[in-house]
């Protein structure tokens, strides 16, 4: 990167780094196909524009608009994948996937072992949420918890245009069913300053340490990890050394570089912007207690959604997640 | 080619009957072993339902594919499933299809395009449409079956499914296996206009309501529907009209069965009515198809023991087939 690109502002936004990464995996591979509401081009090319051009490059049948019927557009996806095809399956909004739960947790996940290994279900299930827009209880819920739950089911986000290239290359060439989930509100938010390159790949399982520190160990992922770093960055003003701790892929998650930074800091903030009650943060912090119980500072501290459903009237929805003044408060909290 | 006769004759009838006998046995075998606790399973009898998957195993190629539900072993079997792996997945071995981690809901062969065994009501029918997607990506003219009972008729999966294979124009075949009881419930009680087949008329498909107990009458409208599929003219919706002779599950209560109903149902015994016709028509004699029953009853003593002898998984079976990868300890 030049000195000038270096002074100049990021360009690049997560759903370019998307939309790039379906032009190269469709161009690499003819087993990679895709199907979802609204996704060819006469229907304009998906709601985000993520598929835009897509049908008419790579045809008809590789990229397919369906009916507004999730267990069929799961059930389509599932049974392609059994016959040697990538599907990635795009379900509009998270929320949609509950109408569509008993294809994905009763089949996608199971149908490897309850085969004995005879199939597979290589598919992505593509999907958006988070709140910010003012869309209230039924189009922004973050669900990662309940497919976390579920043996055979792994779970994606990204926080930067590069892990969301390569983190969809990987789930795409994975041979297990990966549920890949894209925050709304970050989409087009200038992050980075080239697209990454077709060969870029971001391991499943692997967590990124974004920022190095010495004093808390942030755990988080999607949209939180933005905030984290904002306020790892005002931390560090106040003389306390935040390291955060991007996940990246939420199940299976990466208990080595988590406990190696806990075991660092020995103090440990679990963020997300899904309800803390039996949330992923819960596991995160049951493991670590477990095993480095006698080697932390302070007891693990989780922030999380509230206890409600996500609301529409906007100082509702601004108390509803934490944000990057929350999760400084908490720094503070744990570091001093 | 076989598939493309479009009527049962002679030689399709005695073929229909070979795997009708060997589907009889099979039921009436499974009813003994759980009686006799030789093996402990959830059982779904389809005594009664056995012309059916013996037409559809007559007409399909090993490449087409199939999905089943939990009661699907008649499918199965149908379709070309080894008895010594089908027995011993039952009994929960290591050596069964699926390493006795699926068991007699979630039975899967590929090699005979046993895709999935589903025992969620009415599952079988979406994904069959992605094997239907599969074979049109491929260029291939194989055909994609679901099996599912009267009382998935009612499910959104189901509908979720037609409609899509109707507008992409799949090589799905919907085959309906109505034996008018959903679990303990009479088909006319809970399924509105108690015509699944004219459903076919909302989606501008072709829905025929045929006899599945009769051989004749299956093998033309299931004949039919696969000659479309491999056109490339898109789904059909067949119901098939029969009668399970025993309860839900076997070990269930069936008085919900009323008891004329089921007497004349069992008098109309499918499976013997077609062995009285070969012989009838001197298709078969009684000599042959005596010599055909006994060979399938040692295949079935074969396979249990087997499946006896086999040993059982261990604990640390657990971490493989979850992931690709296995599972660290």
């Amino acid at each position: 990167m030049s000195a000038a690109e270096k002074a100049a502002k990021p360009k690049i936004t997560i759903i370019e780094a998307i939309a790039k990464a379906y032009q190269d995996a469709f161009a690499e591979d003819p087993k990679v196909i895709t199907l979802g509401e609204d996704l060819a081009d006469p229907e304009g090319g998906g709601i985000a524009k993520i598929t835009q051009g897509l049908s008419t490059k790579f045809g008809d049948d590789r990229v397919r608009s369906t009916p507004i019927s999730e267990q069929a557009i799961m059930g389509a996806a599932i049974g392609a994948s059994l016959a040697g095809y990538k599907p990635i399956a795009e379900i509009m909004l998270m929320n949609f996937t509950t109408v569509a739960m008993d294809m994905i947790v009763n089949h996608a996940a199971k149908l490897r072992f309850m085969s004995g290994g005879q199939t597979s279900v290589p598919i992505v299930i593509r999907t958006m949420t988070g709140l910010g827009f003012g869309s209230g209880g039924q189009h922004c819920d973050y669900l990662e918890a309940w497919f976390a739950h579920t043996p055979g089911i792994k779970v994606c986000a990204a926080s930067t245009p590069e892990d969301a290239y390569g983190l969809l290359r990987s789930a795409i060439e994975d041979p297990d069913p990966v549920i890949f989930i894209e925050n709304l509100p970050t989409y087009r938010v200038p992050m980075s300053f080239t697209l990454p390159e077709p060969g870029h790949r971001v391991p499943l399982g692997k967590a990124a340490i974004q920022r190095e520190g010495t004093d808390v160990t942030i755990v988080t992922y999607a949209r939180m990890a933005v905030q984290a770093r904002m306020a790892a960055e005002q931390a560090a003003a106040d003389g306390i050394s935040a390291e955060v701790v991007d996940l990246r892929t939420i199940a299976p998650w990466d208990r080595d570089t988590v406990l190696a930074s806990a075991r660092k800091t020995g103090r440990v903030l679990v963020v997300h912007e899904a309800v803390r009650e039996h949330g992923v943060g819960a596991e995160i912090a049951s493991v670590v207690s477990e095993e480095l119980f006698g080697e932390l500072k302070k007891p693990v501290k989780r922030l999380g959604g509230a206890y409600s459903a996500v609301p529409y009237s906007r100082p509702l929805e601004n108390a509803y997640a934490p944000d990057a003044e929350r999760i400084l408060a908490a720094i503070k909290e744990i570091a001093a | 080619m076989a598939d493309k006769q479009l009527e049962a004759d002679s030689a399709v009838l005695l073929e229909i009957y070979k795997r009708a006998a060997l589907l009889k046995a099979n039921d009436e075998r499974a009813r003994k072993v759980i009686l006799s606790g030789q093996i402990a399973m959830v059982y779904y009898s389809y005594r009664g339902q056995e012309i059916i998957p013996s037409v559809m195993g007559s007409v399909l190629r090993d490449d087409d594919t199939i999905c089943t539900i939990y009661r699907g072993i008649h499918d199965m079997l149908g379709k070309g499933f080894p008895l010594p792996e089908l027995w011993a997945e039952l009994a929960g071995r290591t050596t069964g299809s699926c390493k006795g981690k699926g068991g007699p809901m979630h039975l899967t062969y590929p090699p005979k395009g046993i895709m999935v065994t589903t025992g969620i009501v009415g599952s079988s029918a979406p994904i069959a449409n992605g094997l239907a997607w599969a074979a049109q990506l491929d260029g291939s003219d194989r055909v994609s079956v679901c099996t599912f009972g009267d009382g998935a008729s009612n499910i959104g999966a189901v509908h979720e499914a037609l409609n899509l294979a109707a507008v992409w124009k799949l090589p799905t075949i919907f085959v309906c296996q109505n034996n008018l009881f959903a679990e303990h419930t009479k088909f006319e009680k809970m399924t509105a206009g108690q015509n699944i087949a004219g459903r076919a008329e909302g989606y501008g498909i072709p829905g025929v309501r045929v006899d599945g107990n009769d051989s004749e009458a299956m093998y033309s409208a299931f004949a039919e529907a696969v000659a479309r599929a491999r056109a490339g003219e898109g789904p059909t919706l067949i119901e098939c009209m029969t009668f399970r002779f025993f309860g839900h599950n076997f070990g269930d209560d069936d008085s919900y069965i009323p008891k004329e109903q089921k007497a004349a149902a069992m008098e109309a015994d499918p499976v013997p009515r077609l062995r009285a016709r070969l012989i009838a028509d001197r298709i078969a004699s009684e000599d042959e198809l005596a010599a055909i029953e006994a060979a399938i009853e040692a295949e079935i003593d074969k396979a249990i023991e087997f499946a006896l002898a086999s040993p059982w998984p261990e604990p640390d079976d657990l971490r493989f087939d979850v992931f690709a990868k296995e599972i660290a300890a």
